[in-house]
């Protein structure tokens, strides 16, 4: 564009905060079990598995109990296609938001699914937690990177 | 928490506690056709403002209206280099991301011929001798680093001449 006398300047501008939060015992369990690897839940009152762990029962309000490991499997309850990835999507590439429910778990679980096409998604699928490698996962859910069809390298 | 408490069987940092949370917002900011008229100014070195044609008061940076008269500010007005200190503050507390060594003056300037004061900063006097009706005039930047950005203005220094006349910047404190 030339630079006549009536061309309007911009500038990019980036506002940052850095926050950090506390976590608390129970998604500080979860999220440790990330760090290891591993997905965990929290057993509610009525020996449902809820994962991501509450701290407190959603129906009774009751403290939840002993935790739990769930999947690495699971199956999809619902998916939404992201064709053109947003910067500050999780992945890149075209992805699904999915709900899966772990195997073992009573709730299902916000994640993207890594799949080449919405034709390779469909409710019922079976899918599996793709970790980050051991070195890079700090305690976060990207630990898990994505999940993928159950069955793929 | 106590040694080995809750911890994973292969990890020796200890169990996760507190999660790193940033917002983050990218944007782009559009200065409109009036500021850039003035930043382009600046990128040469002058002061640019804009005239209501109503009250015929002068504004720099104008926002390309007057707020007083509701109306556009077209006539595009050169300001002086000159201006009067209408008021000021000595800034004597450190803060993040602070960039001039404390203390120092952080200063509303008028130039000469506009109707509007802006911020500057006072620099080549004991911050003790700055005072309102101060003349100060303005240090550019080396011409090569001159660019769109009140960047270019490095400071305002005193000109030595005697100070304003109360009178003369009362109505812009």
């Amino acid at each position: 564009m030339a630079d006549s006398a009536d061309d309007v300047l911009t500038s990019a501008h980036v506002l940052e905060y850095p926050y950090s939060r506390s976590v608390g015992p129970v998604i500080g369990a979860f999220l440790t079990g990330l760090r290891d690897g591993k997905i965990i839940g929290a057993t509610g009152s009525g020996g449902v598995v809820i994962v991501p762990p509450t701290e407190y029962d959603p129906y009774t309000a009751e403290p939840t109990g002993e935790m739990v490991e769930v999947g690495p499997e699971g199956t999809v309850e619902s998916w939404a296609w992201v064709g053109t990835p947003a910067p500050q999507h999780p992945l890149e590439t075209p992805f699904a938001w999915v709900l899966v429910r772990l195997d073992g778990a009573g709730t299902s679980m916000l994640h993207v699914l890594d799949a080449p096409s919405p034709d390779a998604v469909s409710t019922k699928m079976r899918v599996r937690a793709d970790f980050v490698a051991e070195g890079e996962r700090i305690g976060r859910i990207q630990d898990i990177r994505a999940f993928v069809p159950a069955g793929s390298a | 928490m106590t040694s080995g408490d809750q911890r994973g069987p292969s990890d020796e940092r200890g169990p996760v506690t507190t999660l790193a949370t940033p917002i983050r917002l990218d944007y782009v900011f559009s200065a409109g056709i009036a500021q850039s008229r003035n930043l382009r100014g600046l990128a040469e070195g002058k002061f640019v403002g804009q005239r209501c044609g109503v009250c015929h008061k002068v504004y720099v940076p104008s926002r390309g209206s007057c707020p007083v008269d509701g109306v556009a500010t077209d006539d595009v007005v050169e300001l002086a280099n000159t201006g009067t200190v209408t008021t000021y503050c000595v800034v004597n507390v450190p803060f993040a991301g602070q960039s001039i060594e404390i203390p120092y003056i952080c200063a509303m300037v008028l130039l000469d011929g506009a109707d509007i004061s802006f911020m500057g900063l006072i620099q080549e006097i004991p911050t003790d001798e700055v005072r309102m009706g101060l003349r100060v005039e303005a240090v550019w930047v080396d011409p090569e680093d001159l660019g769109p950005t009140m960047a270019s203005v490095k400071y305002f220094r005193p000109t030595g001449d005697p100070d304003a006349d109360y009178e003369t910047y009362k109505d812009y404190t």
